[in-house]
């Protein structure tokens, strides 16, 4: 053994004592991961691989949100119902006196707070994310890892507003007795809420990133969220508004959303298919765009932040 | 033994009109688009840096290599594109092992949650899994020592708990890899000491280390290979020794002789520092000394008021940034409350007394109580380097290879006669 003449004999004793103190299983496992880092590629791609590997830290996102959320405030969750209540309740007084809105045949209400719940989704998602990378500055100047997850988390988090909400709006079908058509109509939900899903991150994936480089996005972003439920069909029913109307609303992927889930889920008509598949069309297509957009940005958010 | 980092060709640019954008509005580049639409001419208001130029590098398994430079040269940038952060212009590397590193103590804390909640977050973050980070719990709290306050939220701490627990999550990450950026490194002397004890443990324990740092007795203590930046490239890699030599004699500026003037001088209202020079016996500045010589260091202060007893006092540092020894100027007459004026008093280190190689000496003037009060001191205020001509009459007599040490004085030998 060459003797290390820098180091002193009792660190080189430290040395040997510590080398079995290395948990084996642990060095076996990560040793065999070799990190190529290259200049950002041209084409943004999404290493899904990656994602995966960091699944645990999207977990831990949004479990600090929530928590984080539900301790600063003193009635915590309450304000999860609280919230689209007011608002319906404002809605449903002024809207309903004094607007001449077409609801067809449901109960205002019901229909009111239905449209309300996945609006109000989106709107605290798009708030949420579009800001979270910027909000994450500490992150992204010390740590890597997928930026993504940034995004995704804030727009998971509203996710679980929305789970106490849908309480609130049981409660009001059972009231009303407005439920679910027969068949298997109502499966059909999940995938009306997961296109509001798909459409807000593409949205949020892309605001996120822009927002980078110019902080404009916050004060947007209100402007457009005020104007969104009326364009949405949260306060009527799309399907009884002229046809015209119904074709030029349809390119808003939350019409679509709003209406699917109406009909899934209380039995309003049913959307026309072709209208919906165009908010479908869109929706997918912000959420690539938002996602290549992202990518090709990700290389370059520590620079400019 | 197999290679844990390598680096090929790596570059970084920077736009910095890009910059100035970053920190615009949309409506500043919907003007410069219009402008440069009205004039269909690329306007260059860019202008581009290269941060770090063709660096290409390997670092061994276990080995602890230091990288050193001045401001600006490229280190931060370097160990950003090693911990991805940012990604290279240009370039590629390859890292195995899993790579940690000490900037990134506390990141992501969260206020609001508890000591407990916080480890789980930003061990978490630093890429630990979670069943990782609960085996790991009860050592990461006994090494933070914060166990009753764990399940305080950690805005109710003291910076001092803060610290001790963001460390305490970091030193249990037990990367293969350790990257570490003194220069940025947060917290207070206590902090950045404990960062040091670690990076060491780290570094015997057979744990490749870049160490990142401005702190040169730390790299040369620590490292044994040092790759030296300078305006972006690699400008030496070599041995820690030569590589902080080489550094400390030509970027840092150091020459072997000072002078401050003014309100800019080093001092307070009693003592203020006008100058140090590095002299032989004939009264001349000299930047190398034969080792046989004695060398003089001459500092120049003026005492502004009559007040305590005032004395100058040097260290020397070898280049290693050890500390050879340490000299006050003792005499009697500076033991009673000096007058105001205007003195030049010079330390004669005697010839034969000094290794070979590069010496920094730290100036200061001082008064003896308990501690030494400084009244007026600068560090690395002069440097010079001595030399052996080999002439067979110096301590080393016919050996002409390395001998270690800060000091190496000519003793008197004697032989047992009998």
């Amino acid at each position: 053994m060459v003797v290390d003449t820098k180091r002193s004999p009792e660190r080189a004793t430290v040395s040997i004592a510590d080398e079995p103190a290395a948990p084996p299983h642990e060095v076996g496992e990560t040793s065999e991961r070799v990190t190529v880092i290259r200049p950002a590629s041209r084409w943004p791609r999404l290493d899904v691989g990656e994602l995966w590997h960091y699944r645990e830290l999207l977990r831990t996102f949004v479990w600090r949100d929530i928590k984080v959320r539900y301790k600063q405030t003193s009635i915590g969750v309450a304000w999860a119902l609280f919230v689209p209540i007011f608002t319906a309740a404002v809605y449903i007084f002024f809207l309903g006196k004094f607007a001449k809105l077409p609801r067809g045949s449901l109960p205002y209400t019901v229909l009111v707070f239905a449209g309300l719940l996945p609006m109000q989704f989106f709107s605290s998602a798009l708030t949420l994310s579009s800001t979270s990378i910027v909000g994450a500055v500490n992150l992204v100047t010390r740590v890597y890892f997928p930026r993504v997850l940034i995004p995704l988390g804030a727009v998971i988090v509203p996710a679980v507003d929305f789970v106490f909400g849908f309480t609130v709006m049981l409660a009001l079908m059972g009231w009303y007795g407005t439920w679910p058509p027969g068949g298997l109509v109502a499966l059909l939900a999940p995938a009306f809420l997961a296109l509001a899903f798909v459409t807000v991150l593409g949205l949020g994936l892309f605001l996120s990133a822009v927002n980078v480089r110019y902080r404009d996005v916050p004060y947007a972003i209100p402007v457009f969220l005020q104007v969104l439920p009326f364009l949405s069909g949260v306060v009527y029913d799309v399907n009884h508004i002229p046809t015209k109307w119904q074709w030029i609303l349809s390119v808003n992927p939350m019409t679509a959303v709003i209406a699917g889930w109406r009909w899934t889920m209380l039995g309003a008509g049913a959307p026309n298919v072709a209208r919906t598949g165009i908010g479908v069309v869109v929706g997918i297509a912000l959420f690539v765009i938002g996602l290549a957009f992202f990518r090709r940005s990700e290389p370059r958010f520590a620079d400019t932040i | 033994m197999s290679t844990a980092i390598t680096a090929e060709g790596l570059a970084k640019q920077y736009r910095i009109g890009q910059y100035r954008q970053a920190y615009g509005t949309l409506r500043d580049s919907l003007v410069h688009a219009a402008k440069l639409l009205a004039r269909r001419e690329h306007v260059a208001e860019t202008r581009d840096i290269w941060a770090l130029q063709d660096v290409s590098f390997d670092v061994q398994e276990g080995e602890v290599l230091g990288v050193i430079g001045r401001n600006g040269a490229g280190k931060s940038t370097l160990l950003k594109i090693l911990t991805r952060i940012t990604s290279p212009t240009a370039g590629r590397a390859e890292i195995r092992g899993r790579v940690g590193s000490l900037l990134e103590v506390g990141t992501g804390f969260h206020p609001e949650l508890t000591g407990r909640e916080n480890i789980y977050l930003n061990g978490s973050i630093l890429g630990m899994k979670r069943r990782e980070i609960a085996g790991k719990l009860p050592e990461i709290i006994e090494f933070s020592g914060i166990e009753k306050f764990l399940d305080t939220p950690v805005k109710r701490y003291s910076s001092g708990m803060y610290v001790r627990l963001a460390f305490s999550v970091a030193a249990h990450l037990e990367p293969e890899i350790l990257l570490v950026d003194e220069v940025l490194a947060v917290g207070d002397a206590e902090f950045q000491r404990r960062c040091l004890g670690r990076m060491e443990e780290y570094g015997t324990s057979g744990r490749t280390v870049v160490f990142v740092s401005h702190n040169m007795p730390a790299v040369s203590r620590l490292c044994e290979r040092v790759i030296l930046l300078s305006g972006g490239t690699i400008a030496m890699d070599g041995p820690a020794e030569e590589v902080v030599a080489h550094y400390l004699h030509t970027e840092t500026g150091t020459a072997s002789w000072r002078r401050w003037e003014g309100t800019d001088s080093p001092g307070n209202d009693l003592v203020r520092l006008r100058g140090a020079r590095v002299v032989d016996s004939d009264g001349g500045i000299v930047d190398a000394s034969d080792v046989r010589q004695p060398v003089g260091i001459e500092i120049g202060f003026d005492v502004l008021r009559l007040g305590e007893p005032v004395f100058a006092q040097i260290k020397l540092l070898d280049q290693r940034g050890d500390i050879a020894f340490n000299a006050l100027d003792s005499r009697p007459e500076w033991r009673v409350p000096s007058a105001p004026g205007s003195y030049v008093v010079t330390a004669w280190l005697p010839g034969n007394l000094l290794n070979e190689g590069l010496y920094t000496v730290n100036i200061a003037v001082c008064t003896a109580g308990a501690k030494l009060i400084h009244h007026a001191g600068v560090v690395e205020a002069v440097s010079f380097t001595v030399y052996d001509p080999a002439e067979g009459d110096s301590s080393r007599g016919s050996f002409t290879g390395p001998l270690r040490g800060p000091v190496r004085p000519l003793l008197e030998w004697t032989t047992a006669s009998d």
